[in-house]
């Protein structure tokens, strides 16, 4: 019993972890821009596709990953420069259109670079399952959790102790004012879309050992991940990991006790009943209505 | 007299007519027929999505949830139980405007992306269950469907689909431009304007946002339901998450708040995807690049944008 309980627990805190980092992700561009990235879970898919074929290519692991978090960071710098940026005075809708077109454009590509089989990864360190407390957890689970506490303690020090860090939360509070002080607005702008895009990627390279990866996966990702944003507080970076995490939770406990046809479901049956009750997420900010 | 024909509404509705009744002469094979049909289709559901985004200024990612019950109720009642096909397509639309009012006061009180996951999330469960209750809709492999019939006389041929898709759309294009210029359209506005400036001189914004959500989604079951008896075949996809993330784009890409602009944006993106089918891999790419440059270029939509290039043009 118990034993089921903890294997249920990691399974949900590793895919909650995902999505908690395309959630950050989310959070991140929203917080600069008001923009919904719909091309977020396009960056996870990136970042499992990259090193898959650097790595058919013949490089060794560690590089094909940092290259690919590259290759994809340079994709989100490429969509703020060359797509967002080029909009002037366009609605909010009118960007995130924009993005769902851009994701659209990175499944094409995608799909004549690489190809549209699914690939996986071998695991970081090997195979041997770990046993806990009666539930068998692989080693890449405890990568997937470790690096994303990593990742979540340096955007933590990041923006609390960097001056970049601090000028991109003073843009997300108030754009003009943080112009006025000196803040490059558009700098943070393209940072924005740069670190989503490689959070995006890390998480991509982390899950596909444990689910495998192909031109499309980034679809039903980057619902989840606006999911975990949205039901943590949209542009509230706590908030987005909290909701990632629950999110997986939710799934893996509905997979396991109730029916794993209705794991998807059940997830959005309680987003849907969050929100009737706390209309700006769990720890979103109250807003108030400017006229 | 004149006068009020050529009032921009009644050109606009003569013009659409016209079209509809001449484009026959051009269409030279069933493929370019059933293209104009789906072109009809989907234009209709878009003119009443487009109330809801365009005018009341309020998202929807879930409205192929709608459109899915109503095919699916219409199939599954006239295939398997053998209702008339025109009463199914009636019950139908009770049913989801029903449910599409009971799920409108509480998914309504939430803002902006708020609300688009909680009607991306509504649609997403609608399709989750079409897909796995296999018993009753055949599943993910999806369920042939009876054609339709009225009185013994079964719509078949590709040529009479046509005509039944063309006076939909002009039945909802009329019905759209009259309620945009009816009071209930001017306090849609004003809902889109400002909703507390809106509340504060007497609209009651509730009311009139919970009204276009029906009227948008009984658009939908009942392209739904027709949809469904046209091809004969019924999958869960044409209730998901992508088909209703397509049918914003109609919108926003032909132009928010203008019903022609619905109908161009539905022409567009129904049209592109058979006309690039040549490019085969390339499809997509092409598809998404498309997508970019025109909300680049034209950030308003096509028909709003060029109508205030031909304005400036006329100064």
């Amino acid at each position: 019993m118990l034993g089921e309980f903890i294997q249920y627990l990691f399974s949900g805190l590793t895919n909650g972890a995902i999505y908690a980092l395309v959630g950050l992700g989310f959070a991140l561009i929203y917080n600069a821009s008001h923009v919904i990235n719909f091309a977020q879970g396009e960056f996870v898919m990136l970042g499992g596709m990259n090193t898959v074929f650097l790595m058919a290519a013949g490089l060794p692991m560690p590089v094909a990953i940092m290259l690919a978090v590259v290759i994809t960071a340079v994709v989100g710098l490429a969509l703020e420069k060359l797509a967002v940026e080029r909009t002037k005075n366009a609605s909010v809708v009118t960007l995130i259109i924009i993005t769902i077109g851009a994701a659209i454009f990175i499944r094409g590509v995608a799909q004549v670079v690489f190809d549209k089989s699914f690939h996986t990864l071998p695991p970081f360190s090997g195979n041997t399952p770990i046993n806990v407390l009666g539930a068998t957890i692989t080693p890449q689970t405890l990568w997937v959790l470790g690096i994303t506490v990593v990742i979540v303690g340096a955007l933590q020090w990041f923006f609390n102790h960097t001056l970049l860090g601090k000028a991109v939360l003073a843009t997300s509070h108030n754009p003009l004012a943080a112009k006025l002080v000196g803040v490059n607005v558009q700098f943070i702008l393209l940072l924005s879309f740069g670190l989503s895009a490689a959070l995006g990627a890390i998480g991509g390279v982390l899950i596909t050992p444990i689910s495998p990866t192909n031109f499309e996966v980034g679809i039903m990702l980057g619902v989840k991940g606006f999911s975990a944003a949205i039901l943590g507080g949209l542009g509230s970076g706590f908030g987005a990991i909290a909701g990632g995490l629950l999110l997986g939770l939710i799934e893996a406990y509905t997979a396991g006790y109730i029916s794993s046809n209705y794991k998807d479901a059940m997830a959005f049956v309680v987003i849907l009943l969050v929100l009737f009750f706390m209309p700006s997420g769990l720890f979103g900010k109250r807003g108030t209505d400017r006229v | 007299m004149m006068r009020a024909f050529l009032t921009p509404r009644f050109a606009g509705m003569l013009a659409l007519a016209v079209i509809i009744a001449l484009l026959p002469a051009l269409l030279q094979n069933n493929f370019q027929y059933d293209i104009a049909i789906r072109v009809a289709f989907n234009a209709t559901v878009v003119i009443g999505l487009n109330l809801l985004i365009g005018y009341t200024g309020q998202i929807s990612l879930g409205h192929a949830g709608f459109l899915g019950l109503g095919a699916y109720f219409s199939a599954i009642t006239v295939t398997n139980f053998g209702w008339p096909p025109l009463v199914a397509l009636i019950v139908a639309a009770l049913i989801v405007g029903t449910l599409a009012f009971v799920v409108a006061r509480p998914i309504l009180r939430l803002k902006g992306h708020y609300l688009a996951m909680a009607t991306l999330g509504l649609g997403i469960i609608i399709a989750i269950i079409l897909n796995q209750e296999s018993w009753l809709t055949g599943g993910p492999d999806g369920m042939s469907v009876a054609p339709f019939s009225i009185g013994g006389y079964e719509l078949y041929t590709q040529k009479q689909w046509y005509w039944v898709a063309g006076a939909i759309l002009l039945f909802a294009t009329w019905l759209s431009l009259n309620i945009i210029d009816s009071p209930v359209g001017r306090a849609l506005r004003a809902v889109h304007g400002s909703e507390v400036a809106a509340e504060v001189v007497g609209v009651d914004t509730t009311r009139f946002k919970v009204l276009v959500f029906v009227i948008s989604a009984v658009f939908a079951s009942v392209v739904g339901s027709l949809h469904a008896h046209y091809v004969m075949f019924l999958s869960p996809i044409d209730a998901g998450f992508f088909h209703s993330v397509e049918l914003v784009i109609m919108v926003v890409l032909g132009g928010m708040a203008s019903t022609f602009g619905a109908i161009v944006g539905a022409a567009i993106l129904t049209s592109l995807p058979q006309v690039l089918t040549f490019l085969e891999d390339y499809e997509h790419m092409i598809f998404g690049l498309i997508m970019m440059l025109v909300m680049i270029f034209l950030p308003k939509g096509i028909v709003p944008s060029l109508q205030g290039l031909l304005k400036r043009e006329a100064k």
